[in-house]
């Protein structure tokens, strides 16, 4: 638990920057765009695992990321839309990459909305492991919908093929705010999963052992 | 060091402070919520398990 305390305490403790003017919103869009689109794809990843394989464990990992997924596709799109008003006069265009992202956050709607329509826990795990499965294709679609039309949002400014088109602070300074959205993500998801795994294994004799 | 020569400056944004801002707190504002709902869904759970365990007997 202290640990958990702490790397979320680490996590998301504010890195601030020494540049100007409405870009800085970059540091949580950027890093809460790559977790919104890297956890949907681990949380389809376990989804599959916990339908092929028929594994408890995977399943409630699924269903551990989709919220905070969900939560970083909304951090995502509301810093877009802040930051588009002073930078394109608007608040939002239909646009392929912002299509996309908010298809991402009607997929984790979709995905957590099943899960809880469905009454038997492991029925609802496979239906939903279908949708998350699914759903993974929008995943590309988000990522290179800057390449492949003509949008109003601007292309990557960092890739692993070329150098990045920043400066170095702006770059440490956001890569240090990936690692610290990362960081929460990955505490924030274990700490559901282990309130679901108490949940769901509450007659067993570990839980009553444990508690 | 830093881009700011005072705080005001720094608050200020160069002008694009409700945008900046706005943008930083709802984030915070929903890691926030984010977290402290699941804790106490933790802690209730947790609370109730303890009285259910309670109530019945181990066998």
């Amino acid at each position: 638990m202290t640990i958990i305390g702490l790397i979320i305490g680490l996590g998301i403790a504010p890195t601030d920057h020494q540049q100007g003017n409405s870009y800085r919103i970059i540091f949580i869009h950027v890093p809460a765009a790559w977790m919104s689109m890297l956890i949907y794809v681990v949380m389809a990843f376990w989804a599959a695992i916990g339908l092929i394989f028929n594994a408890r464990l995977a399943s409630m990992l699924a269903l551990s990321l989709a919220p905070t997924g969900a939560i970083m596709t909304f951090i995502a799109l509301w810093t877009g839309a802040v930051w588009g008003k002073p930078t394109w006069g608007t608040w939002w265009v239909w646009d392929a990459r912002l299509t996309s992202e908010l298809v991402l956050l009607f997929l984790y709607f979709g995905f957590l909305s099943l899960h809880a329509s469905i009454d038997d826990v492991r029925k609802a795990d496979r239906s939903a492991a279908l949708l998350a499965i699914v759903g993974v294709i929008n995943v590309p679609i988000i990522y290179f919908s800057v390449k492949w039309w003509n949008t109003l949002h601007q292309g990557a400014s960092i890739s692993l093929t070329k150098a990045p088109t920043m400066a170095t602070q702006m770059l440490s300074g956001m890569l240090i705010m990936v690692f610290a959205f990362w960081m929460y993500s990955i505490a924030v998801a274990l700490y559901r999963c282990r309130t679901l795994i108490l949940e769901r294994e509450r007659h067993t004799a570990w839980v009553r052992e444990t508690v | 060091m830093f881009y700011w020569s005072n705080f005001s400056d720094f608050l200020n944004m160069g002008g694009y402070a409700l945008y900046v801002w706005g943008s930083y707190l709802v984030t915070v504002l929903v890691l926030v919520i984010e977290v402290l709902r699941l804790r106490s869904r933790n802690r209730a759970l947790r609370k109730t398990l303890i009285s259910e365990f309670n109530e019945t007997p181990k066998n």
